[in-house]
Parts: structure tokens; C-alpha cells; sequence
């Protein structure tokens, strides 16, 4: 089908906003009588508070008020509170806060609060904890996650024994799946690759820090935050300030970076905007970086072991996978599902066994970071494809061929179906791109000190759902507003999705207003910014609406010019009959006619089915043009799996143990392209962000439980110099039959077929050495080279 | 109660002229704090970790600043950007190793700041150090990187004594190179001292990186000619190619004719807590034929004595292949 928008160029707002600094974040904004907060957080990983004494703090000239654990709603354990009651679990675990006249009066009067500790034992290292008599890092227990309770488990002594130094010890597991005869599988295999992993954590880095400032009017909770999502946060951060949704004006025009660490709100969010309520003044809650290295969240560790078996054509017969993860305090990840999923996605293997256990640790609290669990699987994994095809000896994109869904693969335990998967185009177009049949000899070619290595990469997510509401709005002057809930990561999604509203309406897009970003603009209930989810999600809401805009459209239409809706379609910004072009409306004259009509036109009756949130803001905005609203009801069934494949050369110096990146190419699955711009900024930053995961550091010193990677300095983010100066990209172009314009989401797998891409040249360079690790770090490289063992044991976490 | 980000108040001082900021010295003695580019400070001061009562900014004395050839070499005001020396023609064309040395620190907006002298004098980064714990370092009694469980991958392979910390700088092995003085007034004087004299490991002051006592100012650093237009290398490997410090640097002076090493100076940086001279390597190449042989047997040389921690082992291989590297691939 032919777009005038779809598939475009524009330029989004974000742009030139950002460029010149007119965007305005969280901390730009101002009120009057507006003070400052700052938090005490533990400067202990796993304590007990036995007392706190703030008499002195709160007799310090300039300070307002304080907010503790007793201010704040409470969540059971393991959830992270607002604020620490009786025990706080990772240093950094934010317990009071003060508001003052100054941050600077605020630090001083935080100094002069004395907490009386009773020290306990903590743990850095999930498998410590599973060990017997090992420490918990709750008091109430040390393995929890989603749908599994809080509760104590601990390995047998035997079962550490039975590992040796080298594998994973494998007790009992607190999730476990499988599917297929995977013992005949391995039976059958030709070739067999068995290996232990680590994956390390890594903080989320995000420039904007969740600064909040919130104050309150007419009952109302005004709250500017910084957050990915929009409409679909508004339940759960109401919930952290305990007041109802509709009491919450949610103001978020840009986020300066979230990477899943600010989908659903969180729970800092409430802070200044319970402090406000108390001392009556507005607050501004600034955050800084060595407060966002507390509660910023981090990419959970695995320690895994994985057993994959491959018949002689390649095939994958049959997979065996275990994840200990090292889960933070609060059981806020699900990654090792994820990364089990991953599993069954990417290869199509016969028969797969999965057992995990989500370990406790004293250590930051864990969140979705950009294709989490499936991205850690990918960076560990993929180069042990490339040592199965070696011992196989088949071609290296050619096993990933063999074992690539198509659009009749299957996913998880279930095996559930795909809504289409071209996985295996992808690999051609990156094969045929980067000129693999050539320039594969040069793969461990060295010259001087320099080896070149070539590696490649595949990433999953799944990248779309469905079930939220489209809201679209033709004011008197003719303007089509395009409301979107969606919120604004800085992807630009929430405009190149809004242009499928314009486009559908034959809309000039600069006669239109993307209305975003303050819930007081009236905005749907839409999909979480996140998962992957936001261009296939809100491309359907935006159809669902655009559908219902033009029913009432060539409706009017036919009430002012007589016959029926059938017999009128839309032209350029007019509604035209069908047989006859001399019969037709402008918008505009369809809006005035609207007004005339009222009811469902000008939205003042709704559907039934729509979204409270929806409702709510249909009835702010109700009587002041033509409103089409809708619930996306769209068939789906099934997985949409975003799919991507990477390959990157590498040269590596064996004098330094550094390497450099001379290519790049990433080829996406993303379906329909809506915005080339956007979907490129995504290609290159997934990619470069997996360029992070083999490069950033987490390191937490074990006996202090101390972090030390706090900072952007510390936590070793790539810098330009050490990422190729372009990622070239492609996308394979198939639409997706399942979405109406054939939509996917590809934001998470292009990080993990990166940092795969990557993990794979350095084994490749290295002759097919396998680190099973990330980071992979200058130290590793220079051990291995000169024959050194490892500075760390084989399942040691945050030590590299 | 640790708080951190947010700088305590103290008084600010802009002297005009060394000699008003040495009285201020005088009169706040341990209380007062010489900034010159601010990098370093101004992130003590956040962390709440340095308290001084007094800062004196030395950003506004001229007469510290800029480039000038004397007449045995040149001499560089303390507070010159690294910027500066990176683009002087002086420097670089007589003493290229200093210009490809400052080149490396850190990032550009960095070194259009910071300062050779603040670069010179470069605090350890010891990670328990800068957390602000009592370490050693910080006038305590114990050190919590040189312990089985400790993170000690940046830490010292030489020369260690209670502290494992190292010299961060990627300066001050060129200025060792070089053969470097530096000038260090007070209210009562001025002294000049050599890079042996200059830089302090643990042994002689555990809290200090220099000899610069607290009432005097390093105000210049003068290169002599003696290396001008020799053979130089420099290198620095670290986790990243900007903004980031070396975990293992080198520099290296050589005075080749005819393909023979007639003399060198070297020095590596990030392996203890001064720029170390590899003098027992310099003394192994005098006289040899600058070829890969040599290259490699003064690599294998120069680690000689290293004394690994639990996670720096790779510094020996690093330490040993960049100094073959240096004597390998050093030009005029």
C-alpha cells in the first residue's frame, strides 16, 4: 500500500528541542515558594534500623520537614518501598527525606541525622546465598521474583561439590520447564557445546536522572517526572503517592533516557510530591548521579550453564539451560524467563529443559533494562553458536539460518505461535550487505600486532500487543489533534505512530497537533513505552481511531449532502463523494456540523469498553471538535517477535588487549518501516548499547558491599571513540500480516545482536576462546593472551 | 550519615599574583586548598570528602600561565591547559613526548581545563580512597584494596607499602621522561627539584602524591634541552579511548644514532604510586641496536620485581608489551 506519511521522513519535535535546550525536563521547572528535598540513604548493604534521631536536623535554620517510612504508603516485601522502614538492603536504599530552603541546608541537616544500625550480614554473589548457611539479603528470605514468593531456599552442600570451581552448581531450581524428549535430543546430537556464563549487572546510565518536583492545587497532585510511559504509568505511580488516578496531573513532555528503568513509574516518584502535601510548598526533588546509582536500577547478572546439542546438519536437537540470577533486594526482574523464551525463539530447538532460581543480593535494585534477559542470553550465547559451527563444520550465519524462526516458529514453554518472523531473511540481507562470502577468510588474519576478528549477532524481543485506546480530535479550524498516551522515551515513536492517524486521514502533517506529554491535554490510556512495544501497539490504536474518525467523517458527511456513508471517502482534508466530486465537506464544515450533532461526535457518549483514563480524558476535551475514540480490538494472535542480526569486524591488538571496531551492520525485522530517522537512531543506539554491555562494569566490593562503579567515568560507558563512527543498517521490509500496517517494534533485540556481534569477533580473534562473560574486558584479553588464568573464578560476579 | 553531591560552603580566594596566594596559604595553613583547573577538587568537594575552609583559585595568576624557551630549555607555567601544550609549536616540535602525553587525559573539554601542574600533582583513584574511606591515604590505618576480597585490578605492581594506590597521571611519566623540574615556591622561597624528588610513594608520605608542602605552590615545570628532538613514544591503554585513565601508560625518551640506542629515559605510569623510571631497562639499552630483540628483552625487563594483587596481573603483560612497544616504535 501506498503512504503519503508511513514509511517518511519528518523532522520531530524532539530535535530541535533538544538541540537548542528548549526541552524541558523534570528539574527546569519552577513554581513559586518552591523548596528543595534531598534523601539520607543507607550508607550500609543489609541493615536493621534500630533508631533514627532527626531532633537535631529539624531544629537547623531553613529546614521545612521531613518524610520517613511513616509519611509513605507501604508494599509488602519484596517490593521496594519509597522509603526504608525496618531494614534497608543495598547501599544507596533511600530512608528519609528533608526539604529545606536550599539543597545545600538540606545536606547539612541530613549530616546531623544519626541512624543506629544493627549490622547484617549481606551478600554481592547469588550463589553465596544459595549456599548452605549463607547469608540472605532479606532477613525474610532470599529468593523471590514475579509469581514466585518470598521464601529462603538453600542449596546442599554435595551440589557445589558436584560443580567443582568451574561449573555451575545446580540445586533446586524455583522455576523449571520443558518441552520435547531432551535426552533423545542430545543423544542424537553430533555435536555437543556445554558451558558455564556469567553475565554481568550494569547500571542503566540514563543522562536525566528521575528528578521529580510536585505540588498541589485544587486537590490535585501536579507532578513533573521524568518517565518513559504516560498514560499507562498513571495507575501504579498514583498508587505510590495514595491518591486516585484522576487526582494525578502527570506532566512528562521529554525523558531523558530510561532503557526500562522508568516503564511503570517508580516509587522515588512519590517522594516530593508526599513531602509537598506535607509542609504545603512546592518541592523539587533534584536527584543526583550518586542517588540514581541507588535507585536507577541495573541489568541483572546471570550465572548459567547451558548444554545444546546440534544434529550434522546443524540443527538444534535439543537445549538445556540454568540461570541463577542475581535479582537486587526487591525481585523487580523477570529476566531469566525471559532469556528462556530466548532460547526457544531463537533456535527452534527440538526440546529445551529450563531451570532457574532469582537470588536476593545487597546490591542496587535489578529492572528491565532494553531487552532484558533475552539480550544477556544473546551476548553469551551467540558465540557459542559460532563453536558449534566450527566443530561442525558448517558455515557460521548458516547454523544461525538453520535454526531461525520463520513466521511458523514457536515461542516459549508453549510453544505459542508467531504473528511472522523473518529471521532468516535478516541473516541474508546482513550476509549479503557486509559481503560475508568475501570478507569471511579474513576472519584471525593478523598483521603486525593486529587480529581481525568478525563476529555476529541475533536479538530477540517480543515487539507488540494490542488492547489500548485511540483518541483523535478535528478542532473548528480543521487541525487534526492526535492524542498519545504513549509518553516520549525519545525515540520519536510518539509522533511517527501519531502519522498513521494523519496519514490514514489523508492529513497534511503540518496541519496537524500531536497532543502529548500532560495529562491535562487529554490523553488515551496506551501502551507502556516499552517491551518493544510502542510503534506496533500504538500504530493499531492509531488505526482503530483513524477508522472511527472516518466513520463519522463520510457519516456527517452524508447527514449534510445526503446518501449514505458508503458512498463518501476521504480526500485532501475533504470528504468527497464517491461518483460525484462536486459533492463534498471540508473537515472543518464536518466539524461545525459535528458540534451541531453533539453526542458521540463531539465526545460526549463514548464506547463502553474504553479505558477509564480514556474516558476521563474524552470528557476533558468533549464538546471542543469532532473526536474519534476507539479501543484497539484488532485481532492478534500470538507472539510479534522483533528480530535483528548483527555482524561487526573487529581488529584486536594481542600488545594491548584493546580492540577497535572497523564495521558494523545491523539488519532489522521490524516489519513495515514507519519512520526511517527513527528506526535508524534505534538500529545505531541498540547497537551501541551493546557495545555497553561488553564494555560497562558494575564492581561491588564483596566484603563491604561497597559499589564502585558509580558514575559515568566509573561504570566504563562507551565513549565515540570506541564505537565505529557509523552502524550501517537495513531493515528486511516484510510487513507483519497481524498488525494493519504491518508494524513490529525493534528497540531491544538490535542491543543484543550488538553486543553478540561483538562477543562473537573476540572469540573469533581470539581463535575461538570463549570468556562466557560480560564484560569482556582489556584485562581478560591480556591474561588469555599471555597464558595468565583469569584475575576472577569462573562464577564470580561484579568482580569485572 | 554519608551525604554526597552537594559542595559544603567555603571561602573563595582569586589571587591576581603567587605572592598574595602564598600569604593566603600562610594564614589558613592544612585549611587551605590550591585549585588550579578544578577537575579533581571541585569532585572533592562535592563528595563532601576534602573540607577545606579556605579554596584558593589559582586560575587568575598570570604569571603562571603560558610557554616560554629559556635558555636551556623551556618552561611551562603550572596553570597552562593541557589544551595549550598539546598545540604549542615549542612543544611540539622539541618536546613531543609532553604533547602527545597531554593529548591522552582524559577528553578534550577536560584538557581545555585542567592544568599541567594539577596533571603533574594528580591525587590517586583509588576507588576505597575516593568512596572517602579512612584508608591509609586518608589518614587512617588500614587499606581496604590490598585485602583477599579487594577490587585492586588498577592498583600497584611496584613499590607498594601499606598503599596499593598508583599515579594516575598520563603527564607526569613524560615529564619523568623528560627529565622535568619542578618549581615549588612559598612565602620563604623557591626550590626546584627533579621528578626522583618531586613525586612521593607511600613509603615517604602515605597521604601525599608530591613533595609539595602545604605552604608552597608548584608554579612551573622546566624541560630541560638535554632530550629535545630524541626519539619519543607515549602510549596509554585504558578501558576506553577517552575520559579515562591509563591503566598502564608509558614514555619514552631515546637518543638513537645509527639505529644504536645511545641513552634513554623511561618511565611507566599506573603501575605504582610514582611514574616509575625504568632505569635498570635504560642501562640494558644503552648501546644496542634499536630492533625488535632489544625491544622485546627491555619489555620482558621491565617488569622485573612486579609484585601482582589479586587482580592486576594483566598490568605485567600490559606494562611489559608497552615498553616494547616504546623501544620498538619510538620516532624522532
Amino acid at each position: 500500500m501506498a503512504y503519503n506519511l508511513i514509511g517518511k521522513e519528518f523532522t520531530p519535535v524532539d530535535v530541535e528541542a533538544k538541540i537548542t535546550g528548549r526541552a524541558k525536563y523534570a528539574e527546569d521547572f519552577r513554581a513559586d515558594n518552591m523548596v528543595f528535598c534531598k534523601m539520607l540513604t543507607s550508607s550500609i548493604p543489609h541493615a536493621r534500623i534500630r533508631s533514627i534521631d532527626t531532633s537535631a536536623a529539624l531544629k537547623m535554620q531553613g529546614v521545612l520537614g521531613i518524610l520517613t517510612a511513616d509519611d509513605v504508603p507501604e508494599f509488602p516485601p519484596p517490593a521496594p518501598p519509597i522509603l526504608a522502614k525496618d531494614e534497608v538492603h543495598y547501599i544507596g536504599e533511600p530512608i528519609l527525606a528533608i526539604a529545606a530552603e536550599s539543597e545545600l541546608i538540606a545536606a547539612e541537616a541530613l549530616e546531623a541525622i544519626k541512624i543506629d544500625y544493627e549490622q547484617l550480614p549481606h551478600v554481592i554473589d547469588p550463589l553465596e546465598s544459595l549456599f548452605p548457611g549463607g547469608p540472605n539479603a532479606r532477613s525474610a528470605g532470599n529468593v523471590a521474583a514475579g509469581q514466585i514468593a518470598l521464601q529462603t531456599v538453600k542449596w546442599e552442600a554435595s551440589d557445589f561439590a558436584a560443580a567443582g570451581e568451574t561449573k555451575l552448581p545446580m540445586g533446586r531450581a524455583a522455576e523449571e520447564w520443558s518441552y520435547g524428549n531432551v535426552d533423545a535430543g542430545f543423544k542424537a546430537a553430533k555435536v555437543t557445546i556445554e558451558e558455564t556464563f556469567v553475565t554481568g549487572t550494569y547500571s542503566h546510565n540514563c543522562m536525566e536522572t528521575r528528578s521529580s518536583f510536585a505540588y498541589w492545587q485544587g486537590g490535585k497532585c501536579f507532578l513533573h517526572g521524568s518517565n518513559q510511559s504516560h498514560t499507562s504509568a498513571i495507575a501504579n505511580i498514583s498508587r505510590y503517592i495514595g491518591i486516585e488516578p484522576e487526582n494525578l496531573v502527570l506532566i512528562a513532555e521529554y525523558c531523558g533516557g530510561g532503557f526500562g528503568s522508568k516503564i511503570p513509574g517508580y516509587p522515588n516518584m512519590a517522594v516530593a510530591a508526599l513531602l509537598s502535601k506535607k509542609i504545603n510548598r512546592p518541592v523539587m526533588h533534584r536527584i543526583t548521579r550518586t542517588d540514581e546509582y541507588g535507585i536507577g536500577a541495573a541489568r541483572p547478572g546471570f550465572q548459567g550453564y547451558i548444554k545444546m546439542g546440534f544434529g550434522a546438519d546443524g540443527k538444534m536437537l535439543a537445549a538445556d539451560m540454568y540461570l541463577v540470577q542475581e535479582s537486587g533486594p526487591s525481585a523487580t526482574a523477570g529476566d531469566f524467563r525471559a532469556a528462556g523464551n530466548a532460547l526457544t525463539l531463537m533456535y527452534q530447538p527440538n526440546a529445551v529443559k529450563f531451570r532457574s532460581v532469582p537470588v536476593l543480593t545487597n546490591t542496587v535494585p535489578v529492572g528491565a533494562h532494553r531487552g532484558p534477559g533475552e539480550n544477556q542470553f544473546a551476548a553469551l550465547v551467540e558465540p557459542m553458536m559460532d563453536k558449534a559451527a566450527r566443530q561442525l563444520g558448517i558455515d557460521r550465519i548458516a547454523i544461525r539460518r538453520i535454526n531461525a524462526p520463520d513466521s511458523k516458529g514457536t515461542v516459549g514453554k508453549e510453544r505459542g505461535p508467531l504473528t511472522s518472523a523473518f529471521q532468516k531473511e535478516a541473516l541474508d540481507k546482513m550476509a549479503l550487505l557486509f559481503k560475508w562470502n568475501e570478507k569471511k577468510a579474513k576472519s584471525g588474519q593478523r598483521v603486525g600486532n593486529k587480529v581481525t576478528g568478525i563476529g555476529i549477532g541475533q536479538g530477540y524481543h517480543s515487539a507488540g500487543t494490542n488492547g489500548f485506546d485511540g483518541l483523535l480530535r478535528i478542532t473548528p479550524d480543521g487541525v487534526l489533534h492526535i492524542h498519545t498516551g504513549i509518553g516520549n522515551l525519545g525515540t520519536f515513536s510518539h509522533s511517527a505512530t501519531a502519522r498513521v492517524a494523519a496519514d490514514l486521514l489523508n492529513y497534511e502533517w503540518e496541519n496537524t497537533v500531536v497532543e502529548r506529554g500532560d495529562t491535562r491535554r487529554g490523553l488515551p490510556f496506551n501502551s507502556p513505552q516499552a517491551g518493544s512495544l510502542s510503534c506496533s501497539t500504538q500504530s493499531r490504536t492509531m488505526y482503530v481511531a483513524a477508522l472511527d474518525m472516518k466513520d463519522k467523517l463520510t457519516d456527517i458527511a452524508a447527514k449534510s449532502l445526503g446518501g449514505a456513508a458508503a458512498d463518501y471517502e476521504l480526500g485532501k482534508e475533504k470528504v468527497v463523494h464517491k461518483s460525484d466530486a462536486s459533492k463534498s465537506i471540508t473537515y472543518k464544515q464536518a466539524v461545525e456540523k459535528a458540534v451541531e450533532l453533539g453526542g458521540k461526535y463531539v465526545g460526549k457518549e463514548v464506547p463502553e469498553d474504553l479505558n477509564p483514563i480514556t474516558k476521563n480524558s474524552v470528557a476533558m476535551i468533549a464538546g471542543s471538535g469532532l473526536i474519534a475514540v476507539a479501543k484497539d480490538n484488532l485481532p492478534r494472535v500470538g507472539v510479534t517477535p522483533g528480530l535483528s542480526a548483527t555482524i561487526a569486524e573487529i581488529e584486536l591488538d594481542v600488545e594491548t588487549g584493546k580492540f577497535e571496531i572497523k564495521e558494523m551492520l545491523c539488519v532489522a525485522d521490524c516489519g513495515t518501516v514507519l519512520h526511517p530517522l527513527g528506526l535508524g537512531h534505534q538500529i545505531s543506539g541498540g547497537n551501541v548499547m551493546g557495545i555497553g554491555m561488553v564494555m560497562e562494569r558494575h564492581i561491588y566490593d564483596p566484603k563491604l558491599g561497597i559499589p564502585a562503579s558509580v558514575g559515568f567515568h566509573q561504570g566504563k560507558l562507551p565513549t565515540y571513540l570506541d564505537v565505529p563512527v557509523e552502524v550501517a543498517w537495513a531493515a528486511v521490509e516484510k510487513p507483519d500480516p497481524q498488525n494493519p500496517i504491518g508494524v513490529k517494534g525493534v528497540g531491544e533485540p538490535v542491543l543484543g545482536s550488538g553486543a553478540a556481534a561483538i562477543t562473537s569477533a573476540i572469540a573469533d580473534a581470539l581463535g575461538g576462546h570463549l570468556f562466557n562473560r560480560t564484560p569482556v574486558s582489556p584485562d581478560m584479553i591480556l591474561n588469555h593472551l599471555a597464558g595468565r588464568p583469569p584475575a576472577h573464578k569462573p562464577l564470580q560476579v561484579n568482580a569485572v | 550519615m554519608v551525604v554526597k553531591d552537594m559542595m559544603p560552603n567555603f571561602e573563595l580566594f582569586q589571587p591576581t599574583q603567587v605572592k598574595d596566594a602564598l600569604a593566603i596559604l600562610d594564614s589558613y595553613g592544612k585549611d587551605a586548598w590550591k585549585m588550579a583547573g578544578g577537575y579533581d577538587s571541585l569532585v572533592w568537594f562535592k563528595e563532601r570528602i576534602k573540607r577545606p575552609k579556605a579554596v584558593i583559585d589559582l586560575s587568575g595568576i598570570a604569571e603562571m600561565q603560558g610557554i616560554k624557551e629559556t635558555a636551556d630549555g623551556v618552561e611551562i607555567g603550572a596553570l597552562t591547559t593541557l589544551t595549550d601544550i598539546e598545540n604549542n609549536s615549542i612543544i611540539k616540535t622539541k618536546y613531543r613526548l609532553l604533547a602527545d602525553a597531554v593529548a591522552k587525559v582524559a577528553s578534550p573539554q577536560i584538557r581545555h581545563a585542567g592544568t599541567i601542574g594539577g596533571n603533574a600533582s594528580q591525587d590517586a583513584r583509588c576507588l576505597y580512597y575516593r568512596y572517602g574511606l579512612p584508608c591509609y591515604r586518608a589518614g587512617g590505618t588500614t587499606c581496604y584494596a590490598d585485602t583477599p576480597e579487594g577490587i585492586n585490578r588498577e592498583h600497584a605492581l611496584f613499590e607498594s607499602d601499606r598503599c596499593v594506590a598508583v599515579t594516575p597521571s598520563d603527564g607526569a611519566p613524560a615529564l619523568v621522561a623528560l627529565d622535568a623540574k619542578y618549581v615549588l615556591r612559598s612565602s620563604s622561597g623557591e626550590r626546584v627539584v627533579g621528578s626522583e624528588e618531586f613525586y612521593v610513594g607511600p613509603k615517604i608520605d602515605i597521604t601525599h602524591m608530591t613533595s609539595t608542602k602545604p605552604e608552597e605552590i608548584l608554579v612551573a615545570i622546566r624541560i630541560p634541552n638535554t632530550w629535545a628532538g630524541s626519539h619519543f613514544y607515549f602510549e596509554k591503554v585504558a578501558d576506553r579511548n577517552v575520559w579515562d585513565f591509563a591503566l598502564v601508560n608509558v614514555a619514552a625518551a631515546l637518543k638513537v644514532q645509527n639505529g644504536v640506542i645511545r641513552e634513554s629515559r623511561i618511565a611507566c605510569g599506573g603501575v605504582s604510586a610514582v611514574p616509575r623510571r625504568l632505569t635498570a631497562v635504560e642501562e640494558i639499552l644503552k648501546g644496542q641496536p634499536m630492533n625488535e630483540t632489544v625491544a622485546k628483552l627491555a619489555g620482558n625487563s621491565a617488569t622485573r620485581g612486579a609484585r601482582p594483587l589479586n587482580y592486576n596481573g594483566f598490568k605485567i603483560p600490559l606494562m611489559a608489551n608497552l615498553v616494547t612497544r616504546a623501544v620498538r616504535d619510538a620516532k624522532a
